[in-house]
């Protein structure tokens, strides 16, 4: 008897659309599995699920799920799934997206988003570099470390600390791991879709094609040993102190869950309300 | 003014060209819009800030122009009608994501009200400089419906008609607008809402083998609602049916052709315009806008002088009503296009004519209005 092997995430996969375009070796692909695990294990409606993309590497994941999915311009997936959600309400709009699509020409509408507490979760795919591109330096390569455009060493463009920037902005839950994490990232990805406001996840993926080639990590599995020997678990840690600095160990883990902060549909329609009773109220007089 | 659930009432009222603007985007449906400030634009962000929770419509004031125009794009497929405004400087902020529409086939409104260009210019101060931009300002090959209103009422009616191109086309829509009808204050109808058609968008039914862009024989394909299970698949990147990435130059030739299509073969759908005293002319007053009304004076007045001048009044702009030129080209001598920018419509006018007439431009480079006494001299100039 043959029985035809089916992945377990199959039916969240749009299979006629593989091969994918990712590198093998690429850390996307971990994401992409940890996430749609995730959203099985939470026995979540994927109808109600909503993938929002800006352009890169990672941005092309909203076209490999079978949920609804957008590709939006550079940068820009945050304002767009800022709209779909005020509009509807009902459904889990998710953003994944780089480190250069969100953090760069997409980083003011990062803050701002955060700031309001949009309804959205914002995966942020760290690979310290523009993959799609050819590999320059982004916003949150390391310090020294080569990319196409920092051939002599990364000496100019010192790094953004995702954590630390979406915590200050306001978001209601900030968590990094990395793809050699896969487990506390979809334990994590359920917490956050069970959460109100604006959450993000940073995940520190690998770019064997292009980051790790120029920093002596060639072989995807150096690239993974890396995050797995210099990441490190702490409870309850600090954002301030979520810098990464090559070479050394760096922190994963939750650093910001706050419960209980009013999400900006919530306050988009509390005025609703307030609007309406004044109507109504000057309508009498 | 408006009645227990928020609506305008049938009637008439005193209102500046961009409260119009406003309020008939309430009327037409709109319940998002998303903005930024800009001169001279304000007051319909103001107005639609009061009106638009009145009616369980969503505000929102963001960081930039660009996140206004792309918050827009997603609220409408969440589907909410769905507008921003702007001047200049935010509508060059723009260009990118109205392509992005025009790809993703995503029905927005944008209102810019022109001001002196180029740059930041004069702010508070008329212009009309941004007409080619508004047909050419995206990359790519693309069509855009854009209409220009001269009066205020119009300012209202062509706001209504702007949504309702845009919900049938699926596609973006852009009000040429521009500082002196927003700011002038004129009477405006406001009809009974049964006597006003509005149009909304074609929706897919079944969610069994929907494909995201596979288009009924009218070119468009029937939008789908988020979150029912159909699998839709939107990218700004060229696609297929199924709305899936290709890099296949046929597939680009197909959807592109599409895209313009749908707008060049149902042009007599969308062109508007107003003809006056041109069944005589020997010369024809080509205008629109706030130029419009000087335009018109000074065909009046070229009238009393016994002249044969008529008077062509566009109202879409984009497409270009390139048949409605050529055949008064037929008969007519020359044209003037009045405007105040370096003679974008000129341009136009003088491709459309192809040849048969002589065309003129008269106006100013922005900053001020164009007096009828300007246009009337440039028709004794050279009638
Ligand atoms: S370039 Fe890097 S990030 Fe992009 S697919 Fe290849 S390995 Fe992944």
């Amino acid at each position: 008897m043959i029985t035809a092997l089916v992945h377990p995430i199959e039916k969240f996969v749009r299979s006629e659309r593989l091969p994918h375009i990712w590198c093998s070796g690429c850390g996307m692909g971990m994401i992409f599995n940890a996430f749609a695990k995730a959203i099985e294990e939470l026995n979540i409606d994927p109808k109600k699920v909503v993938i929002v993309s800006g352009i890169g590497c990672s941005g092309r994941a909203s076209g490999y799920w079978a949920y609804d999915g957008f590709h939006t311009t550079h940068g820009r997936p945050i304002p767009f799934a800022m709209g779909l959600k005020l509009a509807r309400p009902d459904l889990h709009v998710v953003v994944i997206s780089g480190d250069g699509d969100l953090l760069a020409i997409g980083g003011n509408h990062f803050i701002h988003a955060a700031r309001r507490n949009v309804d959205i979760l914002v995966i942020l795919v760290n690979n310290f570099n523009y993959g799609m591109t050819g590999g320059q330096v982004g916003p949150t390569t390391p310090e020294g470390v080569r990319t196409t455009t920092t051939p002599y060493g990364n000496y100019t463009e010192p790094p953004f600390n995702a954590v630390w920037l979406a915590a200050a902005s306001g978001a209601v839950y900030v968590a990094r791991w990395t793809v050699y994490h896969l487990r506390n990232l979809t334990e994590s990805i359920k917490t956050a879709f069970q959460m109100k406001g604006f959450r993000v996840i940073e995940v520190i993926s690998t770019c064997p094609t292009d980051f790790g080639r120029r920093n002596a990590l060639p072989d995807p599995l150096d690239n993974l040993r890396y995050l797995k020997e210099n990441a490190v678990y702490v409870k309850n840690p600090d954002p301030r102190e979520a810098d990464i600095v090559w070479g050394k160990k760096f922190i994963i883990g939750e650093f910001v869950k706050i419960e209980g902060k009013e999400s900006f549909d919530d306050r988009i329609r509390r005025l609703i309300e307030i609007a309406q009773k004044e109507l109504r109220r000057s309508d009498l007089q | 003014m408006m009645n227990l659930v928020g609506e305008v009432k049938p009637g008439m009222y005193f209102w500046s060209g961009n409260d119009a603007i406003a309020e008939a985007a309430i009327f037409a449906g709109c319940r998002f819009y998303a903005g930024y400030p800009i001169t001279p634009s304000n007051e319909i962000a103001e107005r639609l800030s009061w009106r638009l929770p009145q009616v369980g419509g969503i505000f929102v004031q963001m960081e930039d122009e660009i996140a206004s125009i792309v918050s827009i794009i997603g609220a409408s497929w969440g589907g909410l009608k769905s507008m921003t405004a702007t001047s200049g400087p935010g509508f060059s902020l723009m260009q990118e994501n109205i392509g992005l529409a025009v790809m993703m086939e995503v029905p927005i409104v944008i209102v810019d009200v022109q001001r002196a260009g180029p740059s930041t210019g004069i702010p508070t101060m008329i212009g009309m400089g941004d007409v080619q931009q508004a047909k050419w300002g995206s990359h790519g090959p693309y069509e855009i419906i854009a209409l220009s209103p001269s009066t205020v009422q119009e300012a209202f009616d062509l706001t209504i008609m702007a949504f309702n191109l845009s919900e049938k086309f699926r596609t973006p829509v852009i009000i040429l607008a521009d500082e002196g009808i927003s700011h002038m204050y004129e009477k405006v109808v406001v009809p009974d809402p049964r006597d006003v058609i509005i149009i909304n968008r074609k929706l897919a039914k079944d969610p069994n083998g929907y494909l995201s862009y596979k288009a009924d024989d009218d070119l468009v394909p029937p939008m789908a609602p988020v979150g029912e299970g159909f699998r839709i698949q939107s990218t700004g990147l060229t696609h297929d049916e199924r709305g899936y990435p290709s890099a296949d130059p046929e597939v680009q030739n197909v959807l592109v052709r599409r895209l313009l299509d749908k707008i060049r073969k149902r042009k007599h759908e969308i062109i508007d315009y107003r003809m006056y005293k041109c069944e005589d002319a020997d010369i024809v007053v080509v205008s629109y806008g706030s130029a419009a009304r000087s335009a018109k004076s000074a065909v009046d007045m070229a009238r009393k002088e016994g002249i044969k001048v008529g008077f062509l009044q566009l109202k879409t702009i984009w497409p270009f009503p390139d048949e409605v030129i050529f055949e008064l080209a037929k008969k007519v001598k020359k044209f003037i296009v009045a405007e105040i920018n370096e003679g974008q419509i000129t341009r136009e006018v003088e491709r459309a004519s192809k040849g048969r007439s002589e065309v003129f431009w008269v106006g100013n480079y922005g900053g001020r209005w164009i007096f009828p006494e300007e246009v009337l001299g440039k028709i004794l100039e050279v009638k």
